[in-house]
């Protein structure tokens, strides 16, 4: 299964690891440190989810979701907070966001739901394209 | 807070203030109208006297002047010669008695004092009376009254003498008048029960019979007054009793009318004013006073309940603001550390993805890796656990508001404890009020908070025990009262005092973080109740948790 997935958070370390796994797992990933990186990279390429985290300097999570869902509204967003309040995570999701999940993360579970959005991204574009 | 002693001075000195403000002017409106009506009322009294006495005197002087004018009119009308002539002189007589019965006898007496003509009762025909002091005044004064005196006639009586001078001689006429009208006269005072009045001359000879004591020609102690025209109210002591005496000197004789009073008959509706308003002052005074005080201890009562009030807020503020900065702190430590543990948790998740593909299964180390890998997993996860419950405590989501059964919950929360209960020998025990109206609440919160308290609770016993758990409605408040009361070792109470804190434990490393209770404290206040404990070191505890039956806000 090939989904295209763009990773934005500005721990580097984190990035990188996730870049790992991601790869070993056979699944296509970009990875940006920032919000600003990942629009431009959104400009050339389109992905089919986004896992970004919340707090960042310069753009943050959530503008940044205003974007992309402004762009490219069927790209799905997973919202990753490591911050005290959940309420970015739900504003998030009443922004557009998939989800959201607290760090630290467990690999598998963000595996489930990377699926999981695939799954509504393919179910929307469906109903796309019948219309 | 002030201290007990110093409530009792301000609530003295408050008192002292009123009393002071309302005594005074009281009074000194008392003491004044007391005065002013006195003086008022007395010179009324004296007034009446006063006019009393200038009335009787006039009355008197009137009679007198009457007598005198009649005697005079006869004398300067008739002549000597008529009036010599007994049967003239007896029918002169009986004219003067249709006017006046007072008359008691008439005589002519020639200006050798010999009687000439005489009319009347007595045996006086013969009597000469060129010796009587009386005779030589009349002569030489034209007009004569006497004092009254017995005389020959045995009889309490006064003459009144009218000379003429009749063509070169001179001629008395004279005539004796029944001092009895006089003692009609003077004590037709209506006195009262002590009043008295009567005529003394100027010796203090009485001329007519006072009511009490005396006889008409007594001498009595009476202080001397020399002659003043008008009247006199004066009080003095005569024989060592005080009394309003009311005086005036006749006009026509040397008498002085006495009008004797009692002051204290006079005065006394006076003085039992004053002792009314005595008594009215008295019961003002005592009523104020009891108003003051009573006034008073409420105000002073409301002030320490206001101040009672205002120190449980400012503890209460307290506490919320160390609860508010703990948070703050917490979520800033829970981030920072959220951001190291994804880390350390990614790279070990990425070291068992290589793991799995190695062919180092065969090596010896393998093992030791794969279980390496796995507590660093485990552990992450647990110190996840601790900076999740950590952000828990400091979110700031709003609670559900949902109907909540609280003895339902109460119910399903004993059984997830039960197991362990009962392997430890604890029996928990319930006591719900049947009628609990449902609350306006978020379920899974207060089971947190349960399962919090219910969970120390089992902690607190270890061993053999009973956990009692109770619903009441307080229906006052409007407020559903849920209390769990363990049989454990209790706490002292420097442990209730912090209990609530973050990060206070009493268990050991490990067993607990010291979060449960501050979050059930921050959960129960955000649903607008209120939770708080008692406790006693060795015998147990009791959580009382008191919710709104209504959501406030």
């Amino acid at each position: 299964m090939s989904i295209r997935i763009l990773i934005v958070d500005d721990e580097p370390d984190f990035i990188e690891t996730m870049v790992k796994r991601f790869t070993f797992r056979k699944m296509p990933v970009t990875a940006a440190t920032s919000g600003i990186e990942a629009l431009t990279l959104l400009e050339t390429e389109s992905f089919d989810v986004v896992i970004m985290d919340v707090r960042m300097p310069g753009k943050d999570g959530i503008e940044t979701l205003k974007e992309i869902k402004k762009r490219a509204p069927l790209t799905e967003v997973i919202m990753l907070t490591g911050h005290a309040s959940v309420e970015s995570g739900m504003r998030g999701m009443s922004l557009g966001a998939y989800d959201y999940v607290l760090k630290p993360v467990d690999f598998e579970e963000l595996l489930d739901k990377v699926r999981k959005a695939y799954e509504r991204k393919q179910l929307n574009e469906g109903r796309h394209s019948a219309d | 807070m002030m201290r007990q002693e110093d409530y009792k001075r301000l609530r003295l000195k408050i008192i002292a203030t009123i009393l002071a403000f309302s005594f005074v002017p009281l009074l000194v409106l008392g003491v004044t109208i007391h005065v002013k009506t006195e003086s008022v009322y007395v010179g009324k009294v004296y007034g009446n006297l006063r006019t009393l006495v200038e009335n009787k005197k006039t009355t008197i002087d009137l009679f007198l002047n009457e007598r005198i004018s009649q005697l005079t009119t006869l004398a300067f009308t008739e002549t000597f010669e008529q009036l010599s002539d007994q049967g003239y002189l007896e029918k002169a007589f009986a004219i003067l008695q249709i006017h006046s019965k007072s008359f008691l006898d008439l005589q002519v007496i020639d200006q050798d004092g010999d009687t000439v003509a005489y009319c009347g009762p007595y045996n006086l025909q013969d009597v000469n009376y060129a010796q009587e002091p009386w005779f030589a005044m009349a002569m030489a004064r034209g007009l004569y009254v006497s004092d009254v005196f017995l005389g020959f006639r045995k009889y309490p009586h006064f003459i009144i003498a009218v000379t003429r001078r009749e063509g070169g001689r001179s001629w008395i006429l004279r005539a004796a008048i029944d001092s009895d009208i006089f003692d009609s006269l003077v004590r037709s005072v209506h006195l009262g029960a002590t009043g008295d009045a009567f005529l003394i001359n100027a010796d203090n000879v009485l001329q007519t019979r006072p009511r009490f004591e005396y006889s008409v020609l007594d001498e009595i102690s009476f202080p001397r007054f020399a002659r003043f025209s008008g009247s006199r109210v004066e009080e003095f002591s005569v024989k060592g009793k005080t009394s309003l005496y009311a005086l005036a000197w006749l006009d026509n004789t040397d008498w002085l009318l006495v009008i004797k009073d009692d002051p204290r008959e006079e005065l006394s509706p006076l003085y039992r004013a004053r002792w009314l308003l005595g008594f009215i002052l008295l019961g003002g005074m005592l009523v104020i006073t009891g108003g003051a005080v009573f006034i008073t201890n409420s105000m002073v009562g409301q002030l320490v309940r206001s101040e009672r009030e205002k120190a449980a807020l400012d503890a209460s503020l307290t506490q919320s603001s160390k609860m508010a900065a703990l948070g703050k702190l917490a979520a800033g430590v829970a981030h920072e550390v959220n951001n190291p543990l994804a880390i350390i948790l990614e790279k070990a998740g990425w070291m068992r993805d290589l793991l799995s593909e190695e062919d180092i299964k065969a090596s010896p180390n393998f093992k030791e890796y794969e279980d390496a890998l796995q507590k660093i997993e485990f552990h992450v996860r647990r110190a996840k656990d601790v900076t999740h419950r950590m952000l828990g405590f400091a979110r700031r989501m709003e609670p559900l508001r949902d109907d909540v059964n609280v003895n339902i919950l109460l119910d399903q929360t004993k059984s997830f404890l039960e197991n362990e209960a009962g392997f430890r020998g604890i029996k928990i025990v319930t006591d719900y009020n049947k009628w609990l109206p449902c609350i306006t609440s978020d379920a899974s919160q207060l089971q947190q908070v349960f399962l919090n308290i219910l969970d120390n609770a089992i902690d607190a016993i270890d061993r053999d025990g009973v956990i009692t758990v109770t619903t009441r409605h307080d229906s006052e408040a409007a407020a559903v009262v849920i209390s769990i009361a363990d049989t454990g070792k209790g706490m002292s109470k420097e442990m209730t005092e912090k209990i609530f804190d973050p990060f206070f434990t009493t268990k050991k490393v490990g067993e607990g973080t010291g979060l449960g209770l501050s979050i059930s404290y921050s959960i129960i206040e955000k649903l607008g109740g209120t939770i708080a404990l008692k406790s006693t070191e060795g015998k147990g505890t009791t959580f009382t948790i008191s919710l709104p039956v209504k959501s406030r806000g």
